[in-house]
């Protein structure tokens, strides 16, 4: 088995060493009759056997990068740089641990330093932490804060939020009080009045912008409408790459943004790993979940970093904490930083002006066809178009001709008929004209 | 008046008709550097016993509790700019907060300085 | 003879090594790096974008109109900045990394480059099912696996970390106990203290009140006082076993019945389950949840702190509350259930999720990722691997704490599994803490155990070596450690608390970042920059 250096000569030798006779000595605390059973699975293989199987199961999925592709909701098919991918894999990063001994573990605490550096500019914020698990679970979690901020506990949530994100929330607040959540019905075009629900119980407003429809929201006025109330703004934007091009939340007046980091040096991971991107204003801080990195000197004067304010934090705080969490996306947190260290502002805002204009090129390919007909006034690099008829049977249809059209409506409202036949597409700067026309062909044959 | 103290290691001492309160310098040195200090508005009213405001190390958080029932009309905004206060002169420059007490009569049960020395050392 | 002139010496010179600052601060491989933000270039990219055509505007008015503030590092230089920061950690690919509990073992790369595959990594989780019949079916075969190694029914696959599974778990618990119609009346959790953090935090985090349990004098739960405990307002323990001390819970079996008896649900930790992987199924000891850390116990990578991945098995009695959205195979086809009314539609027996389900705890299907390692470790391994590895590790720490029993102070006496506990007794009058045993360790080149958990022992060193050390590394580790203990006992105090002297930093000030916490890089004011 070759990833265990002990030879049984050793074995042997350690086991009298340690005074016992055989191995199954040391599991004496075990029940008998629950020592050794037998499993129903194989023995061991070498690499070559292991390599077969997956790849046959690797065999059947249909890669986004295999043809044209159009599926967004939350994880967008991006451009990884191969530096990105490539500093990942060092063992000093890939084989580290959480980095409590900070005298060997400057590498990765400083990458979290900048990452949250990037963040709180990127979202127009203050501070950031080291990241959360990912966008939807962020979500939950600024929920829970924005209760204990404000000592409220009810929270409203916009017919925009990706219907997973608000699932995850209730998951999570209903635990708590069974009414904490009041969801609006589905936001199609982004015109719902959410002022009106807001009252003197509300501890937040969860908005998201671009939306999952992909409407482009201006937050200030139910920035405004919920500071009037005593209730927070949180603001979540799953599509990272939109704040190269748009207004960023905490100039909306955000008082949390969360956010799905993916696009930057992610791939696609069918749903994770990912990494949930978490910032709030100053004053609240010591109300935020996760982890946090601050910078600080070290014997000889030099600056150096460390965890800090990790009295908010389970290992510590214990039934007391902020939150149960006890880890970050670390490597994803890395793989997102190399990745905008290289972008930098111009290369993001250049990114993100490639997304905007595959998505309207898609747009207005996908509007000339009769019958489809495109919901969005503003939008950034996803919108949704209105079909004749069940968005799911042609988005089948097209798969079956190796096209991923994007989601149907369906997928996400099951429960919804009203979203049946719409059909949310996403375009990135991956998308070729190519693609484009695979995609509106498609779709004629297919309605 | 002297000083009292009680198990959860706060002390109150009258001054005039409110009593000011702290944490004891034994609580202080097993907290380690206070790095941050919160307080309660004032105004606000609490019962005996109850988290009153939070002091903050490193290593610790814990929760300060009301040492005797009534409303805050004092909060020390010197240890929260400045926590490492707290460590300098628990007993005195770093009080916490000044209670008008409802009940005066709570603070006879609390322990004295002799008591709380004793209590300290069987704790330990 | 022909003339060499060219005279380089070649020879050591044995000149006196003071420790004479450099004029860069660099100590040769050690090179001091900046932040990206203080030396980039803020309008540099190391990117080649084709220009935008500039034509289409429909953001509403809501453009950016403000600099955001990034800089851009050129290929080559985003390349050195990382790699430079990369050589300022530990890793166990450089040597031993014994944080008791966290299981730091070998990472195979096949793992890695499996996970790489365009047909797992460059897959959407919202693409057509007929487009991911693969992914489904890794999904489905590493639920097979982790159901038969623990011997339970049912187990939720999307948990994104060990915390995340501990609250899966709890929220099922919390569902069941609802379900009963005692949601109001069992309202308290059961932990020893000795339990991790996680465990309180994510019991309140469900609205459950905590009540430690007690420990014996061998370091495991007090069966009497867990007795004493249990009531009807109970609705359940969480019990870490192997427990965090490394000891196996003798009387795990007498602890679920009294809780089953008393009407509560089993909480396991599975953090250690690596002890006891292939070796025993906490399925028979009367476990009804537990969580398996993919990233401890089937070696996906720590990656400096995440991600992790943390499936949550389940007993009959609590599969039906589990989270959705899980998978089911049929003829060969292989369906995600995404809601609560397909499970229903579907016709599914509400085994592993469905109608009772709690909801949802993710966006989407758990860490694929992650799932591809860890299944990829298993079929390397096999189950022989698997119990193998587990008699390595329980191997391994007997050892060690064996040979460090001549100096060090162990902190209970007996066999331990996975990892060996010793408290600060043997320091005791020498000066020296933990903490400063644990720095000196890292000028000999290890990275330190981990220190003061659990809390139920003074000045606890927790020491887990893993099946991933070998015995010459092993030896050389208790050599050190020895020497170490040595050395404190001898009175040199002083280069124990000068200690770390040879890492990249001397020990940071926690103390001053916690006061006045600076958490990003911010801009020079004009008068600062103009200096």
């Amino acid at each position: 088995m070759r990833y265990l250096p002990l030879n049984d000569a050793e074995r042997r030798q350690m086991i009298k060493t340690v005074g016992a006779d055989v191995i199954d000595d040391l599991f004496a605390d075990v029940p008998d009759d629950a020592l050794n059973p037998s499993f129903d699975l194989p023995d061991h293989q070498g690499e070559l056997g292991v390599e077969r199987a997956f790849a046959a199961m690797a065999g059947k999925n249909r890669a986004a990068g295999a043809g044209p592709f159009f599926v967004g909701c939350g994880a967008y098919k991006h451009h990884i740089p191969a530096t990105a991918d490539h500093i990942i894999q060092r063992s000093e990063f890939l084989t580290a641990y959480t980095p409590y001994q900070p005298e060997i573990a400057q590498g990765t605490l400083q990458y979290l330093f900048e990452f949250q550096t990037q963040v709180a500019a990127l979202t127009g914020m203050d501070v950031a932490n080291a990241s959360m698990y990912d966008g939807s679970t962020g979500c939950a979690e600024a929920a829970l804060m924005a209760c204990r901020v404000t000592k409220r506990n009810r929270v409203v949530v916009s017919g925009g939020l990706h219907p997973h994100y608000a699932a995850v929330t209730r998951t999570q607040l209903e635990l708590l009080h069974s009414d904490a959540v009041v969801q609006a019905p589905v936001d199609i075009n982004g015109s719902e009045d959410l002022a009106s629900m807001i009252d003197d119980d509300t501890a937040c407003v969860i908005v998201q912008t671009p939306d999952v429809f992909g409407n482009v929201r201006d937050l200030t006025p139910i920035a405004e409408a919920a500071h009037a109330k005593g209730a927070l703004l949180v603001a979540v934007v799953t599509e990272v790459v939109s704040l190269g091009a748009l207004k960023s939340p905490g100039e909306m007046g955000a008082d949390i943004v969360v956010g799905e980091g993916q696009s930057i040096g992610n791939a696609l991971n069918f749903g994770g790993p990912y990494v949930g991107l978490f910032a709030t204003r100053q004053k609240y801080v010591r109300q935020m979940p996760g982890r946090l990195c601050g910078e600080t000197t070290d014997a000889e004067g030099k600056r150096g970093f460390v965890l800090t304010l990790s009295t908010r934090e389970q290992h510590i705080r214990r039934d007391k904490a902020t939150s149960n969490i006890c880890t970050n996306s670390g490597l994803c947190t890395l793989a997102f930083t190399v990745h905008m260290t290289l972008l930098g502002e111009a290369g993001l805002r250049r990114l993100a002006m490639l997304n905007h204009e595959a998505a309207c090129k898609t747009a207005d390919a996908l509007s000339a066809i009769d019958g489809v007909e495109v919901v969005n006034n503003a939008y950034f690099n996803e919108f949704t178009v209105r079909l004749p008829k069940k968005a799911e049977d042609v988005v089948e249809a097209l798969a079956a001709k190796g096209v991923l059209a994007g989601v149907p409506g369906g997928r996400l409202w099951p429960h919804d008929s009203e979203t049946d036949n719409l059909l949310i597409v996403a375009a990135t700067e991956c998308v070729t004209d190519d693609d484009i026309e695979k995609l509106v062909s498609g779709l004629r044959e297919a309605i | 008046m002297t000083i009292k103290y009680t198990k959860d290691h706060e002390w109150v001492r009258a001054e005039g008709d409110v009593y000011v309160i702290g944490i004891s310098a034994h609580a202080a040195e097993q907290l380690g550097d206070v790095v941050f200090v919160e307080l309660p508005e004032k105004g606000k009213t609490f019962s005996q016993g109850d988290d009153m405001a939070v002091v903050e190390s490193v290593k610790a958080a814990s929760d300060v509790y009301a040492p005797i029932s009534g409303e805050i009309v004092d909060a020390n905004q010197a240890i929260v700019d400045e926590p490492a206060k707290v460590n300098e002169d628990p007993g005195d420059a770093a009080w916490f907060v000044k209670i008008k007490a409802s009940d005066a009569s709570e603070i006879d049960a609390l322990m004295d300085e002799a008591a709380y020395k004793a209590f300290v050392e069987s704790e330990s | 003879m022909t003339m060499n002139n060219q005279g380089r010496p070649t020879r050591a010179d044995n000149a006196a090594s003071d420790d004479a600052p450099t004029f860069t601060g660099n100590k040769a491989l050690q090179i001091e790096e900046a932040l990206s933000f203080e030396f980039g270039d803020f309008a540099g990219t190391g990117v080649d974008l084709p220009e935008p055509e500039g034509t289409f505007d429909r953001l509403g008015g809501l453009n950016r109109n403000n600099d955001i503030g990034l800089p851009g590092l050129s290929e080559p230089e985003t390349m050195r900045h990382f790699v430079r920061l990369s050589q300022k950690n530990y890793a166990i690919d450089m040597g031993p990394f014994p944080l008791g509990s966290c299981t730091m073992k070998h990472n195979p790369r096949l793992n890695e480059k499996l996970a790489r595959l365009p047909g797992f990594a460059d897959i959407h989780p919202l693409a057509p099912q007929s487009a991911v019949q693969g992914a489904l079916e890794l999904i489905d075969a590493l639920a097979f696996w982790l159901k038969e190694m623990t011997g339970m029914p049912a187990v939720a696959m999307s948990p994104k970390a060990g915390a995340h599974g501990e609250l899966c778990g709890m929220m099922a618990i919390k569902s069941a106990i609802e379900a009963r119609g005692e949601g109001g009346k069992r309202v308290r959790v059961l932990a020893p203290e000795s339990a991790h953090g996680t465990n309180p935090a994510t019991a309140v985090q469900c609205g459950f009140k905590v009540d430690s349990i007690p420990a014996d004098k061998t370091g495991r739960v007090d069966l009497a006082a867990l007795k004493e405990k249990l009531g009807d307002d109970v609705a359940g323990i969480m019990v870490t076993n192997p427990n965090t001390c490394g000891l196996f819970e003798r009387d795990i079996r007498a602890i679920a019945d009294a809780v089953h008896d008393a009407g509560g649900y089993f909480y396991c930790d599975g953090a250690n389950f690596n002890a006891i992987a292939g070796k025993a199924r906490p399925g028979d000891l009367g476990v009804d949840a537990m969580h398996i850390n993919l990233h401890k116990t089937f070696s996906t990578p720590h990656g400096g702190g995440g991600p992790g991945s943390g499936p949550t098995v389940f007993s009959e009695a609590l599969a039906p509350f589990a989270p959705i959205p899980y998978v089911v195979s049929e003829d060969g086809q292989y369906h995600l259930i995404e809601t609560r009314r397909a499970a229903k539609s579907e016709g599914g027996d509400d085994t592993g999720g469905g109608a009772k389900s709690f909801g949802r705890l993710t966006a989407f299907h758990g860490q694929m990722g992650m799932f591809v390692r860890a299944l990829a470790y298993m079929m390397s391994h096999g189950i022989d691997g698997v119990r193998q590895a587990a008699e390595d590790a329980v191997l391994n720490a007997n050892y060690v704490q064996t040979r460090l029993k001549a100096e060090m102070t162990a902190a209970f006496e007996g066999y331990c599994m996975h990892e060996a506990l010793f408290d600060d007794r043997f320091l005791k009058d020498t000066g020296v803490e933990t903490i400063d045993f644990a720095k000196a360790m890292i000028d000999e080149g290890y990275h330190p155990m981990t220190m003061y958990f659990p809390l139920v022992v003074h000045g606890a060193m927790l020491i887990e070596p893993t099946e991933s050390e070998s015995k010459r590394e092993l030896d050389l580790f208790c050599d050190a450690l020895l020497s170490l203990a040595k050395r404190a006992k001898a009175g040199e105090t002083a280069v124990f608390k000068a200690a770390p002297v040879h890492a990249p930093r001397r020990r940071l000030d926690e103390t001053a970042a916690a006061r006045k916490p600076v958490l990003r890089w911010t801009p020079p004011s004009p008068a600062e920059a103009a200096e």
